[in-house]
């Protein structure tokens, strides 16, 4: 048996490494499935070349050429540019995106030596707060490097995306509101058990989506708006702003900013499938039968909980890869927004929608908790 | 459970290899790319005419406006998650008391939008 502390560190190490190895899968992977999946929509035949070791698979090779090139690209500052914040834009976006992800937990629970590992990297009593607090710092990126740049059209780039990532940020945080309520609790390994242990009208999984509908229309358009994707890349509306913040930058600069933006897509994706899709949990079929299952036939628990941390890593990036699939299916099929559209549907659609969702649900809950008044 | 040595330790960590990562990214292209600085690539990329001007001009205050209203709303948000996590303990009176505060808020939110603080033109 270890020394407790050191065994705690060392399981810390892992878990953040884990996460952070997922996060910086993602930004590749998703590089070539959103050009594959563009090409479908519009019956091209994408990047399919690119392969390892002589075999093709289907242009698998593709983001480790593209990352080859960008690293030997030149990388320079133009002379305008404040130096130090234009270097440091990239950076915060890259940085934020990866830390956030390790908010997200990666399966309920090991045993190891008899102690149990919570498989969240990071366990705040603050829960999900931590990871509205770490993504929302992806704005300074956005802003700094169109400041920094010295460009009229990253400045006017940066501008868009900082005050429209702010905007939807409020509706965001109320539209999450209703799910505390409803579960009574910040912390997501305990939403997500809460979600698994009944049926809803005996046949539904308890998921959050079945007792806050509206609240997950509201999380998830402003998931789009938090990480400027289409229909509200205005940020970087190349035929109105050239490339908006990204204007001038180049090499690794550029690609940390799509880490940074694929990154805080995985975990806001994450996110919402912990609070309203049951997290890492199969439906119809919690964690804690499936440990029944194995250990009744024949496996040890820890043996057991060993093999349902890959089954539940896999279900959740599963879950997370049908929001990923939407993410770019909206990016090709719908057209982009005009700036004062989006900043109306921002303050004056989905704030008062997820203010009145607020007010219906409290009132609800408290009526099915406490009784009338 | 053995005493953890503290919930943010991870956190730390995380920032640590992180900006590992995205250092070790930069440093990579800085050391591994060409170097060919002309003036003409060092120029500010406005669709390819001569710049005119400094990009260091002033802003519409509508950007400045919206973040004023983001910070009140926000911390409106931030006093609802405190009510929200001890929403069962507080009971009705929370969900009154909350309402009262919210409806405060909303007559403000009335007043910006017919004010038209919140329109774009």
């Amino acid at each position: 048996m270890l020394n407790p502390m050191l065994f705690d560190l060392i399981a810390m190490v892992l878990k953040v490494a884990v996460a952070l190895l997922i996060a910086l899968q993602v930004a590749p992977i998703m590089v070539w499935v959103e050009r594959r999946q563009a090409a479908m929509i519009q019956r091209r035949v994408g990047p399919n070349r690119v392969g390892l070791f002589g075999f093709r698979m289907f242009g698998l090779g593709q983001p480790l050429a593209d990352t080859i090139k960008l690293i030997f690209k030149e990388d320079f500052v133009p002379k305008q540019a404040n130096k130090v914040f234009y270097v440091m834009a990239p950076m915060i976006t890259g940085l934020a995106g990866l830390v956030a992800i390790v908010g997200l937990p990666l399966g309920s629970y090991v045993e190891v030596f008899g102690t149990r590992v919570n498989l969240q990297p990071v366990e705040l009593n603050a829960g999900f707060l931590y990871l509205f607090a770490v993504s929302a710092l992806g704005v300074y990126g956005a802003a700094l490097a169109g400041w920094s740049s010295n460009n009229k059209y990253a400045l006017l780039g940066g501008l868009r995306a900082s005050a429209q990532m702010v905007s939807y940020e409020i509706a965001m945080g109320m539209s999450l509101l209703p799910i505390v309520i409803i579960f009574g609790t910040l912390n997501m390994q305990d939403i997500i058990a809460a979600q698994s242990g009944h049926l809803l009208f005996g046949f539904l999984p308890a998921w959050g989506v079945f007792y806050a509908p509206v609240s997950m229309c509201i999380f998830v358009v402003c998931m789009f708006a938090e990480t400027n994707r289409l229909p509200f890349d205005l940020a970087e509306g190349e035929a109105e702003l050239v490339a908006g913040f990204l204007t001038e930058y180049g090499s690794m600069r550029w690609s940390l900013f799509f880490l940074g933006e694929y990154a805080m897509m995985t975990t806001l994706s994450g996110l919402a499938v912990c609070l309203f899709f049951g997290g890492y949990e199969i439906p119809w079929l919690p964690q804690t039968r499936i440990l029944e299952l194995l250990t009744g036939a024949g496996l040890g628990r820890e043996l057991a909980l060993w093999v349902m941390f890959p089954l539940g890593l896999g279900v959740l990036l599963g879950k997370i890869a049908v929001f990923m699939f939407l993410f770019v299916q909206a990016r090709f099929t719908l057209p982009r927004f005009r700036y004062d559209q989006l900043m109306d549907l921002g303050w004056k659609i989905m704030f008062p929608f997820a203010l009145a969702n607020l007010v219906v649900s409290a009132v609800w809950a408290a009526i099915a908790k406490f009784g009338l008044p | 459970m053995s005493a953890s040595p503290s919930p943010y330790l991870p956190i730390l960590f995380a920032v640590v290899a992180g900006l590992l990562v995205v250092g070790g990214a930069t440093a990579a292209s800085f050391l591994l790319g060409p170097k060919k600085p002309n003036d003409a690539k060092l120029d500010v990329y406005e669709c390819g005419v001569p710049v005119v001007g400094t990009a260091r001009q002033r802003l519409s205050v509508k950007f400045y406006l919206t973040a004023i209203l983001f910070i009140l709303f926000d911390i409106e948000t931030v006093f609802l998650y405190l009510w929200a996590s001890a929403f069962d303990f507080l009971g009705w009176f929370g969900v009154v008391e909350v309402g009262l505060f919210a409806s405060t808020l909303l007559l403000g939110y009335v007043y910006i939008l017919k004010r038209g603080a919140l329109t774009w033109d």
